[in-house]
């Protein structure tokens, strides 16, 4: 996104550069880029209420739904974390630092939740 | 790089005066934060997933209990709440546009687009109030909360444990709807068993922290608790956003030579909708 600045400091000794600035050129493939993503964006979350909506019109299985919306929501985090916070652009120290503890802890969240968070037919016997 | 910052050394890093990270100091942190707080949501949406498989079949289904739209009659699952989504990722595209705007030092630009993001945020947080208000109150027909005891079923005597709701069919109120075993699955309740039923349970319209017409109160509870937590972090972003919004209208940052303050708010803003698309799908989706 023409941020090359970010990883090609200066390394003067006095001065060290943070800030990011960029010109009116770059600002405006930068803008298109915003809104090619808010597009996509909105097109998957359109995806989503419809098959919200109509999935059972669709003669496919919940558990393909479910499966789906899960890759499209995630699809979309992608896309707001790499592009509207930027973090495609950053150092990749940076990067793995911010997405490796999450990742794993989220990973560790979900084979709790699919292993022991099952209906099962104690469960049966509990209510009826 | 015309506007570059000067940091003095000292101040800065230690080693060679160079962060690993290539970013300043408050926008590290705020991705520290940002990670500290994707965890709790993490958490909270992990939960929420637990229980809602544990309780199978009485765990009321969002569509079902989300199905209002203002000044439309009827039902409309999901279309509110789609509503909401679209609010939330236009106000990201204004903040990552007033981002921009920075970059290039045009203050005005930095200043219309704080604004719409402000109105946005302002647009969500009222949605969600009036989606509290509906929930909270609940529909005309209300619930009946069974009590503990023995019933007798087409399958024969069975016991229930404390908490079971059970629908009207209709307005008749002559038919109740008694979810069974499977997701969607329910028993009709008529005759001398309903009048069993009715004198052993309890009627209740709408959801507090312990009881829910439509389902399991401890639906109630997480939808309180997830999107309440999230509506706070909309309000803080939009107090924040206010502030820096009237630092960009006094100059403070054009002064200063850089806009990295409005990088910052827009970091917690994203992050903010990110979570919003997880709640959206884990919530009202699946």
């Amino acid at each position: 996104m023409g941020h090359s600045e970010h990883t090609s400091h200066s390394h003067s000794e006095e001065k060290y550069e943070y800030a990011v600035h960029h010109s009116e050129e770059d600002g405006k493939k930068i803008r298109k880029r915003v809104w090619i993503i808010f597009w996509v964006l909105l097109a998957i979350t359109s995806v989503e209420v419809l098959l919200g909506i109509y999935w059972k019109d669709l003669g496919l299985s919940w558990g393909f739904i479910k499966m789906t919306f899960i890759v499209l929501t995630i699809l979309k985090a992608f896309y707001i974390v790499s592009e509207y916070m930027h973090l495609k652009h950053e150092a990749t120290f940076l990067k793995n630092v911010i997405i490796a503890p999450f990742v794993v802890y989220a990973l560790y969240l979900a084979y709790h939740v699919l292993t022991e968070g099952v209906y099962s037919d104690m469960m049966e016997k509990w209510l009826y | 790089m015309s506007n570059s910052v000067s940091i003095d050394k000292k101040a800065a890093w230690a080693g060679d005066n160079k962060s690993p990270f290539a970013v300043g100091y408050g926008k590290l942190m705020m991705w520290f934060f940002l990670v500290s707080d994707a965890l709790s949501f993490t958490g909270f949406l992990a939960s929420y997933g637990f229980y809602r498989h544990y309780y199978g079949a009485i765990w009321p289904s969002a569509e079902n209990v989300f199905t209002h739209f203002p000044f439309m009659h009827g039902n409309h699952p999901l279309l509110y709440v789609a509503l909401m989504t679209f609010i939330l990722i236009m106000s990201s595209v204004t903040m990552v546009l007033a981002v921009e705007a920075g970059h290039r030092m045009d203050k005005k630009g930095v200043t219309l687009w704080m604004l719409l993001t402000i109105i946005g945020g302002a647009i969500f947080l009222g949605s969600q109030a009036w989606e509290w208000a509906h929930f909270i109150h609940g529909t005309e027909l209300g619930a009946i909360e069974l009590g503990k005891g023995s019933f007798t079923l087409p399958d024969g005597s069975v016991e229930m444990t404390k908490g079971i709701i059970a629908r009207w069919a209709d307005e008749s109120k002559q038919t109740l709807l008694l979810p069974w075993k499977e997701a969607g699955e329910y028993i009709q309740v008529t005759g001398n068993q309903l009048t069993e039923m009715l004198a052993n349970g309890k009627e209740i319209k709408g959801a507090n922290l312990t009881h829910n017409e439509y389902g399991h109160p401890l639906f109630a509870d997480f939808f309180f608790f997830i999107t309440g937590f999230h509506g706070t972090h909309v309000l803080s972003g939009v107090i924040l956003n206010i502030i820096v919004f009237f630092n960009v209208i006094m100059g403070t940052y054009q002064k200063r030579g850089h806009y990295e303050m409005v990088e910052k708010v827009g970091l917690y803003w994203h992050f903010v909708d990110l979570v919003w698309v997880f709640v959206f799908t884990f919530f009202y989706l699946i």
